[in-house]
């Protein structure tokens, strides 16, 4: 049976045999205003249960039989015998479909409407004599009856549509004639009516309805009670007691067979092996008994969803994948409405309108897609929408408005940085307050959430293509693995979840530890890792002769903050049960809490957040710290990823990465020879190789690295010896090559490396039918587009002018803008000007103004820079670009000068 | 004798008992100086432990040691009356007592038997007694021959007044 139905038959098993005694007790007093809430908000959330099932029939009862409960509780109607036996007739009918539910796990059909239509006429105030009518023209079961033929209601036709049509209708015309006065009053007055006759009342219409209940329920008492005892419910403080005895039970085994592992052949060995293998499985019971499925969190987001993009007008397509995953219940609970604000969050401010995506040239419905996944003892669950992404600048604007940063600040901060600005509490980047969300509280709520529970929160995003937020959480709170390290001759824990790697480094490894001042750094994949000294840090002392230096590095990861923590020994990975410390070590943000270990001694649990936080104080280094983090940020503006390779003889070659469309490994008994040039099929159609040194012999057999460029329907691969790396370098060709398909040597990765020149190779694949294949790839249109690239650097000239011509444009280059400006005075003509931004004399910016106001006025201009920044584009848009094209993003290039000129064309 | 219980009210009151019961506390010695804990708040006597040093806690704090499977806090008591640290001669001896549901070693050079004493013998503080003895003793018993000080545990560990004054 579906998890979903069984818990909810449990859950509202219960609620209806609450509701019986509370029922009976609102009747011997029907003015407890504490009573009538309770058993309204039951009844409600059976209601609201049934309705997310999609089960209609036991809603539409429990609706009936709110409807009247609502009346009751906001003081409209007074508490009667008829009343509540009506109520609990209700009650049996819901229990009779629950029956059944159980047994078929669909509701029976069948029909209700006697039933509503006397709870409605009760709700709206109907006499008492008109309720028993009801009953006396169909006196059928509530249960699962087929409906009387021809029903007719005794009461005016006027009453029976709010009935059939809208059971939630407002109650007044359910009142026969008399409706004259305000229902309230007379409500009061049938209540009054009614009050000395409940006797008749309750003998009579209870015994014509419940006969059949009971008859029913005897039969099905059995079937009744089956899911309810399969499950229990347990309150989740016994099952932490149990976890709590059992983790203790881990611990004392753990001490014992260290014991006896001390004393061979120990009487003790055979008993104590068995102790362990039952302590294991009671702890992995007791462990099971805490785990639920993800989805149980999830169950309800597509319901929300469904019901945001009606509110919102959007479309939403909600995707759940590894709703399987289980995890702790009790974290589960915990990240339950961390994790319902994030899609809500996602929905209101993620994605955007269905129109804005047309114009943004996305498919009109977002999506959002949750995804769980376990990894290395920790779950790992992505919250991702295809939306709007952050808007740094609001971000920004809003740091600066609140006051929690300064201009300049920011200036020097890394994206990340900003976006941890949005965890602050009372902060909210929404223009307009909704329904939803945007009042600003939420995001640091759900921080402090997730913090709670040891588990991290990332956040990825990128403008216009959306958001992800990564959350990381332990798989239970109780237990957590962690890292033993020893510096001075002290061991601690440091939780596995933070540790991102182990680095040992040494004078004469790649890995040294390298001083700027006294502050050790760790080259690390090209980057600097700020290291810790974690003897310093909590001033331990080293003893005299105790040699061992701190040459293991833990890398850590808090947020997006990476740093080392330098230790003198790294020990095995351990299983902990986190204790708090004693109240008098709480101010002690270094740890987290302490533990006993196997062996029985008492080890302290380092607190990375706690690390983080407190060498961030140090001023000086913060400072250094977000230094580096602007200088690398500024730098990165410049550095473009390039893929090193090897092919030929010579140093290592490169390509920027971008141009790349995939790696692949051919098989080379796969290459075919077509005119004298290898082929192979690739993804069903030909595909040409390409070596990069002319006349390179190809093996016959093994397998062969091949880089594949695509430009719309072709592709080409070009084959290499082999793939090195992917670094991020800044790309500054100093050596401008004179062999064909080189642009120039540069320094990359500290290595001279040559710059192959992609479009070279692309023309010597495509040479043929370059020429001929440009009508076709025109679509009809007879002229090429002529476009003018302007741009200081010839790699990009190269790379680009074959890229455009490949694509149907005509392209007139321009070494600088003055030279660009010199042909607006020769008279000639562009359809499309592209142009770089950072060019030496005159720069984009200004060539942007300086066209404007030339004859060339009115052409579109494209912005070509690596500079992606919103206020970079948003500079390039005020001078007259019309649009702004990250460089090398080839497809956006050409997909931007596409959408440009057919516009143009329309227009 | 009144006057004695009306000078010592504050920290009889404290310590819950009257003068005229008698009261029966555990010895322990701390260089050279015997001193009293109420027998009730002591949970356990403890030869020398093996103790895990927390870094950047305060100096009493000697560190904690594992109780039958609880995290008990280590209190060096000598340290905490201001005196120098136990020199290695000394093995030294634990008290465990009790302060709002944590468990704390107290660390005293040696332990004693437990003295059945009588109010009568009981005086308070002496008024030129060092200030911080003077804030975590309860008063003084006159044994026969010596003086025995009542150690005020709650005082003792209560380390955030201790900072702040």
């Amino acid at each position: 049976m579906d998890d979903l139905l069984s818990e909810f038959l449990t859950e509202t098993a219960e609620n209806l045999s609450v509701l019986d005694v509370e029922l009976v007790k609102l009747e011997q007093n029907p003015n407890d205003p504490h009573l009538l809430g309770n058993i309204f908000r039951l009844v409600h959330t059976i209601k609201g249960t049934c309705g997310f099932l999609g089960l209609p029939r036991l809603e539409s009862v429990a609706h009936a039989g709110e409807n009247v409960l609502g009346r009751v509780r906001d003081g409209e109607l007074i508490v009667s015998a008829g009343t509540v036996s009506l109520i609990l007739q209700s009650l049996d009918c819901i229990k009779g479909i629950l029956s059944v539910l159980e047994a078929t796990e669909a509701e029976p059909p069948g029909d209700d409407s006697i039933l509503i239509a006397k709870l409605n006429a009760v709700a709206g105030g109907a006499s008492a004599d008109e309720v028993a009518g009801i009953t006396a023209v169909a006196p059928a079961s509530p249960l699962a009856a087929p409906p009387p033929p021809p029903f007719q209601p005794p009461f005016p036709v006027t009453a029976r549509a709010p009935v059939a049509s809208a059971p939630a209708a407002a109650p007044a015309p359910a009142t026969p004639a008399s409706a004259a006065p305000p229902p309230s009053e007379q409500t009061r007055e049938v209540a009054r009516v009614e009050a000395p006759q409940p006797p008749a009342e309750l003998a009579d219409e209870p015994e014509a309805a419940r006969p059949s209940a009971a008859a029913a329920q005897s039969v099905e008492a059995i079937k009744d009670s089956a899911i309810a005892a399969q499950t229990i419910r347990v309150s989740v403080d016994l099952l932490e007691n149990l976890m709590t005895m059992v983790s203790e039970l881990v611990l004392t085994r753990n001490q014992l067979l260290q014991i006896v592992r001390r004393h061979k052949d120990s009487e003790f060995t055979v008993p104590l092996q068995r102790l362990s293998h039952v302590t294991s499985e009671l702890q992995e019971g007791v462990m099971k008994t805490r785990m639920q499925p993800i989805g149980n969190a999830w169950a309800k987001l597509p319901r929300m969803v469904r019901d945001l993009s009606l509110e919102l007008g959007k479309k939403i397509d909600l995707q759940m994948i590894g709703a399987e995953t289980e995890l702790d219940r009790q974290v589960l609970e915990l990240i339950k409405d961390p994790l319902t604000h994030m899609v809500r969050n996602s929905a209101d401010h993620g994605l955007e309108t269905p129109d804005e995506r047309k114009r943004a040239s996305k498919s009109e419905t977002g999506r959002i897609t949750l995804n769980a996944y376990h990894e290395g003892g920790h779950i790992l669950i992505e919250i991702s929408d295809d939306g709007r992404g952050l808007n740094t600048e609001r971000i920004k604007a809003k740091i600066i408005q609140n006051g929690l940063a300064s201009e300049s600040d920011l200036d020097g901060m890394a994206e990340a940085q900003i976006y941890q600005f949005i965890f602050k509490p009372g902060f909210s980047t929404a223009a307009a307050v909704t329904a939803v969300s945007g009042r600003g509280v939420g995001m640091d709520v759900v921080r402090t959430n997730i913090e709670k529970i040891g588990g991290t929160i990332e956040l990825k995003s990128k403008f216009g293509r959306g958001s992800t937020f990564v959350i990381k959480i332990p798989l239970t709170l109780a237990i957590v693995s962690a890292l033993i390290v020893e510096s001075c001759g002290e061991r601690f824990a440091i939780p596995q979840i933070s540790v991102v790697e182990l680095v040992r480094a040494s004078a004469d490894s790649e890995h040294r530890i390298e001083r700027i001042h006294g502050t050790p750094v760790l080259r690390l994949r090209n980057r600097l890792l700020p290291l810790v000294s974690l003897e310093r840090l909590l001033r331990l002392d080293r003893r005299e002769g105790d040699a061992t230096t701190e040459s293991f590095i833990i890398v850590a990861q808090v947020g997006t903050y990476n740093f080392g923590i330098m230790v003198d020994r790294v020990f095995d990975t351990e299983e902990i049960v986190v204790k708090p410390v004693a109240p008098i070590l709480r101010h002690l943000s270094l740890f987290s809490g302490n533990t006993i270990l196997g062996d029985g001694s008492v080890i302290m649990i380092l607190d990375p957040n706690g690390i983080a936080a407190s060498t961030g104080e140090m001023t000086v280094s913060e400072n250094a710290q977000i230094d580096a983090a602007a200088a690398r940020d500024t730098h990165d503006h410049d550095r473009t990823t390039l893929l090193i390779f090897r092919a030929g003889d010579g140093g290592p070659k490169a390509v920027p990465l971008s141009l790349v469309a995939r790696l692949e490994e051919i098989d080379l008994e796969t290459v075919e020879f077509s005119h004298d040039r290898p082929m192979v099929q690739y993804r069903d159609k030909l595909m040409p190789l390409i070596p990069i040194v002319p006349g390179m012999k190809m093996q016959r057999t093994g397998r062969q690295p091949v880089l594949v460029f695509a430009d719309g329907e072709h592709s080409m691969g070009l084959v290499v010896d082999e793939i090195i790396d992917i670094v991020e370098d800044r790309l500054s060709v100093e050596l401008a090559a004179d062999r064909p398909g080189f642009i120039g040597s540069a320094i990359i990765a500290g290595r001279a490396t040559d710059v192959i020149d992609t479009g070279h190779f692309l023309l010597q694949a495509f040479g043929d039918w370059f020429h001929a294949g440009r009508d076709k790839l025109f679509d009809g249109r007879t002229k090429a587009k002529r476009i003018l690239l302007v741009d200081d650097s010839p790699f990009f000239r190269n790379l680009l002018i074959p890229i455009l011509s490949v694509n149907g444009f005509s392209v007139t280059s321009a070494d600088s803008a003055d030279d660009a400006l010199t042909m607006v005075e020769g008279g000639g003509t562009f359809d499309v000007i592209v142009s770089d931004i950072e060019m030496p004399g005159m720069n984009g910016y200004e060539f942007a103004r300086a066209v404007s106001a030339s004859k060339w006025a009115g052409t579109p201009m494209v912005a070509l820079s690596s500079h992606t920044s919103p206020q970079d584009m948003e500079r390039a848009r005020e001078v007259g670009f019309t649009d702004y094209v990250p460089k090398f993003d080839r497809d956006a290039l050409i997909h931007t000068l596409n959408q440009l000129l057919n516009t143009e064309k329309v227009a | 004798m009144s006057e004695l219980v009306a000078s010592g009210k504050r920290n009889i009151t404290r310590q819950g008992f009257a003068a005229e019961e008698q009261r029966q506390y555990v010895s322990i010695t701390i260089d050279g100086q015997m001193f009293g804990i109420p027998v009730l708040i002591v949970h356990d006597v403890l030869g020398p432990q093996r103790i895990t040093r927390i870094p950047l806690a305060p100096a009493e704090v000697a560190g904690s040691l594992n109780l039958r499977g609880r995290i008990v806090t280590a209190i060096d008591v000598r340290l905490r009356l201001g005196l120098i640290r136990r020199p290695a001669t000394i093995g030294g001896m634990s008290v465990v007592v009790e302060h709002s549901g944590e468990f704390y070693s107290l660390m005293v050079d040696g332990v004693g038997e437990v003295l059945t004493l009588s109010a009568s013998e009981f005086e308070r503080n002496p008024a030129t007694l060092d200030p911080r003895w003077r804030d975590i003793s309860l008063g003084i018993y006159r044994l026969q021959d010596q003086l025995l000080v009542i150690l005020d545990v709650n005082r003792l560990l209560d380390f955030t007044r201790h900072e702040a004054a």
